[in-house]
Formats: structure tokens, sequence, C-alpha cells
């Protein structure tokens, strides 16, 4: 395995060993010194040429911790602002020596034409609303720490699905590892093509809480009011909002999910986020332990990975 | 179990033949006996000393260790687990997956370690065993022991506390298991 641009070519028991893997990483950010020397001497930079804050911080704090050495690339201070292409930033990056590309773009596809350009490890950050393969393992990560396997599981995805790369790699793991799916949005926030998705399809989110066991809730973009997709973000959080009367109906067994940053008061209220069965932070939390198993799958195992991978 | 896990298997290729028994249960049973009575009288009891096994073949006799202490000193020892994979040195070279996950519950400062593995054979994995617990706490002093020690070592470590000394070609494996010890060779 050379890339992780998504989800799907992992297959479950690709999915299953990166988790196993993340346990090991769970227990060395537990500790004082919460750093190993696996790639030592390894480079890796990230290219992000969208704003992010917290996926490029946990991609960088798990290359320091797995002992790499991190370069950081944002357009704004870069020769892009001179009107450099994608692809020879990439070759003049390339050219210094590096071993891995952690990606984030606003196109869809732009790290798999990384991918081609050059021999290192591309990690997808995420692109467009295509795909973020590293979420969705952190959000099957910390539902499987809660619930111990996600088979069976009852998750409802909430919100504005249409634009939501979260959405599409999250019901690609979940529904690897054997999920039942809902996805609630009013139909101008769904994908044309959810009628081929493995999933429910609902359109209030009164209609699930009573059978669920995670509640996971996009991020709503507040511009797309705007567009004219909702009519208003009251209306929306009156039919989709995790309010604090539908967080009690929804039990203390079932889990609370947001990938952040939150809208407090739109898709979700101050209760519900700040519950003891919101797992919000835990989120954040494991996607350092999970970056670091990929980084480490994808640049520490030697040139016989794929030999290990049919084994396990 | 270790070494027969990490070499016996695909990618390394091929699958372990048993040649020769060397020990059997009792001679394994004996011998961890006497390593403990060992520890015991090296350390003159066992104020502060812990056991470690490293994963995945020491974890075992690492446990057997501390039951047969237990009977012999009255008390308990703390006992943890280390799994070394982060801090080999043929990252990137083999393909190095972790097995079982560390779990040390005990604080390691000031205290006298004793790491328990089933063969040492290169002296690689103890060298990355040491790098490793320097993460974890500052022993007061560190010592090991191994059921077989099978020779060809590339690095100045040598064990305290040796079950069998075994002499062996390099093209050989030894598999410790609940039954004893054999001898044999990976068939391709």
């Amino acid at each position: 395995m050379k890339d992780l641009l998504d989800i799907a070519p992992l297959g479950r028991a690709g999915i299953e060993t990166l988790l196993d893997l993340t346990d090991h990483f769970v227990e060395v950010n537990a500790r004082t010194i919460r750093k190993v020397p696996a790639l030592r001497g390894r480079t890796i930079v990230s290219l992000f040429y969208e704003d992010s804050t917290r996926t490029r911080l946990s991609f960088e704090t798990a290359a320091k911790r797995l002992g790499a050495d991190v370069m950081t690339f944002s357009v704004s201070s870069s020769s892009v602002a001179k009107g450099e292409s994608l692809r020879d930033t990439v070759k003049t990056i390339d050219a210094f020596g590096v071993d891995a590309f952690v990606v984030r773009h606003s196109s869809a596809g732009a790290p798999h034409m990384v991918a081609r350009w050059t021999d290192a490890s591309v990690v997808n950050g995420g692109d467009g609303w295509h795909a973020h393969p590293t979420q969705a393992l952190l959000d099957a990560y910390t539902i499987r720490s809660r619930r111990g396997r996600l088979d069976g599981c009852r998750i409802a995805i909430v919100g504005d699905v249409l634009h939501s790369r979260v959405a599409r790699s999250n019901v690609e793991a979940f529904g690897l590892l054997g999920a039942e799916i809902t996805l609630v949005a009013p139909p101008t926030l769904l994908p044309p093509a959810v009628s081929t998705w493995p999933v429910r399809v609902a359109h209030h989110i009164d209609h699930v809480l009573d059978d669920i066991d995670v509640c996971y809730l996009l991020r709503m973009q507040l511009e797309r009011q705007a567009q004219g997709l909702v009519p208003s973000l009251r209306e929306y959080t009156s039919c989709f909002g995790l309010t604090a009367d539908r967080h009690r109906r929804l039990g203390p067994e079932a889990l609370v999910m947001h990938p952040g940053p939150l809208n407090r008061g739109v898709e979700i209220s101050q209760e519900a986020a700040d519950a003891p069965n919101s797992v919000i932070t835990q989120q954040v939390a494991h996607g350092v332990s999970v970056r670091m198993a990929v980084l480490f799958r994808l640049l520490g195992s030697g040139q016989q990975i794929e030999a290990v991978s049919e084994d396990l | 179990m270790a070494e027969r896990e990490r070499r016996g298997n695909p990618p390394y290729g091929g699958s372990f033949v048993a040649r020769t028994r060397v020990m059997n249960r009792e001679d394994l049973i004996r011998a961890i006996r006497r390593m403990a009575h060992e520890i015991i009288e090296r350390n003159q009891g066992l104020a502060d000393v812990v056991l470690i096994g490293l994963q995945t073949g020491g974890v075992a006799i690492a446990g057997q260790v501390a039951d047969d202490l237990a009977d012999i000193e009255g008390s308990e020892v703390p006992l943890g687990k280390l799994d070394v994979a982060f801090y080999r040195d043929d990252i990137g070279i083999r393909p190095v997956l972790p097995e079982e996950v560390t779990d040390i519950p005990f604080d390691i400062d000031n205290r006298t370690v004793v790491l328990v593995d089933d063969v040492l054979y290169t002296g690689r994995t103890i060298r990355a065993a040491l790098d490793a617990l320097g993460d974890y706490g500052r022993p007061r002093s560190v010592q090991l022991a191994v059921v077989v020690d099978r020779g060809h070592r590339e690095l100045p470590i040598r064990p305290d506390y040796v079950g069998k000394n075994l002499p062996t070609r390099r093209d050989e494996l030894v598999d410790v298991h609940a039954d004893g010890v054999d001898l044999g060779e990976i068939v391709k």
C-alpha cells in the first residue's frame, strides 16, 4: 500500500488492520513521553490548499510523535500565490527528498493526481466533496472503542450530506464494517446518487431518534442558506438539529458525534455537545492516533507489506 | 513463540517444522522455576522487582516466572508486557507490525526491571526493548531472563538468567511453547 486516498480500496480487512494498529498508538499517546522513533529520518510534507487547523495539526502531531520531520506548505505564503501549478509544486517539493505528502485540496481527485506525480506516499487529507478517509477511520475507531464493534450498529448521519466528504467516507467505512446507516437530510442536501448507496434515508431527525446507537451530526455550512438549499437556519435546526429535548430522547447509551468545528445552536445544542455520551473530544484525540497508524502503515512497514496484509 | 510467529509466517515465508525436542514440558517448568530462584537470590528478595514480558513469546513465560516468584516468596510482583515494534532497527526494511498492545500498569522509576523473553538470538529485540523502557521511566537496573540462549549475538548484550544454552545454526529456529522447546527449521 503506497497511498491512502480513499476508504473503499482498504476493504474491511484493511480498515481493521489500521484500527488494530491504532490501539498501539493510543497507548503511546497515553504515556508521559508520547513519542516513538519508528519513522526517524523520514520527511512528511503537509500540502494544504484549503484552510484547516485541526486536520493539519493532527497530521503534524502524528508525524512528530513517530519521530518524522515535518515540512508545512501553506498556500498563502508560497509560490502558488505567484501562479505555480499543483504539479510543479509537487515536483519541486519531491526534489527535496520527501517520504510522504498529506494533501488537502478543494478539488476532488487532487490527491490522486499528486500520487501519480510522485513516488512518495500520499495521504488524502480531504479533497473537495469527495473523501476524507482519515476522518472516517478515526470515527470508526471512536465507535469501536466505545461499543466494541460496528457490526449491526445503527448510525444516523444527519445534515448536509451533499457537500460532505466526511459523510461519503464515513458511509463507506461504516458500511464495510457492518453498520446500518441512515442519512437524515432535506432532499436538497442529498446527492442525486444516494439511491445507489447502501443506506436508508429519512427527512426528519425525529423519525430516527428512537432507533439509533450513534447520532453523527455534520457541520451545517452557514453559506448553504444563501444558496437557497435550506430556507433558514432556524428551520434547519427545527428539523435536523440535535436540540436538548431530542438529546434527552436519544438516551444515555447512544453516542453523539461531530467532525467539528461545531455550530452550537444550529446542528447541535450546548447540552448535547457537552453531555457524557458526546464523544466529540475523543474523536479529536483518536485522530492523532489513527493518523500515526496510517503514516506508520505507509512508511514504516517495509517493502513486503502486501504479503503481511494478505496474511492478516 | 514470538520468534516462530515472526519468522515462521509469511512474509518471512515457509512454515516451521520441528526436528528435535530439546526440552520437554518438565524441563521447561524446572528451568523457569530455577530462574525464579536466581532472580530472588540475585536481588536478595523481590523488593522493587518488576517483570516485563516481551511480546509475544516472553509474555507467557513472564507469567510463569511471576507465578513461581509468588509461590516461593509469597508476594506478587508487578507484571507487564512490552511490544518493541516501534523501536526496532529494521523498520522500513522488513515488515514490522506490532502484535499485542504494550501494558505496563506501574511505575518503573528506580525499580529493578527483569525483562523476560523466550529466545535470545541477535540481541536486537533487547536493544529495542532497552530503548522503549527509557520512554516509560528510569529503572535502577535492568536484568534479562530468557528460556533459551541460542547464540549468534550481533550486539553486546548478555542475559542474566538463562533456562538453557543451546548451540544453533543460523538457519535453524527455536520454538518455545507450553509443552517444551523444539529445534527445527523453516521449510519453504
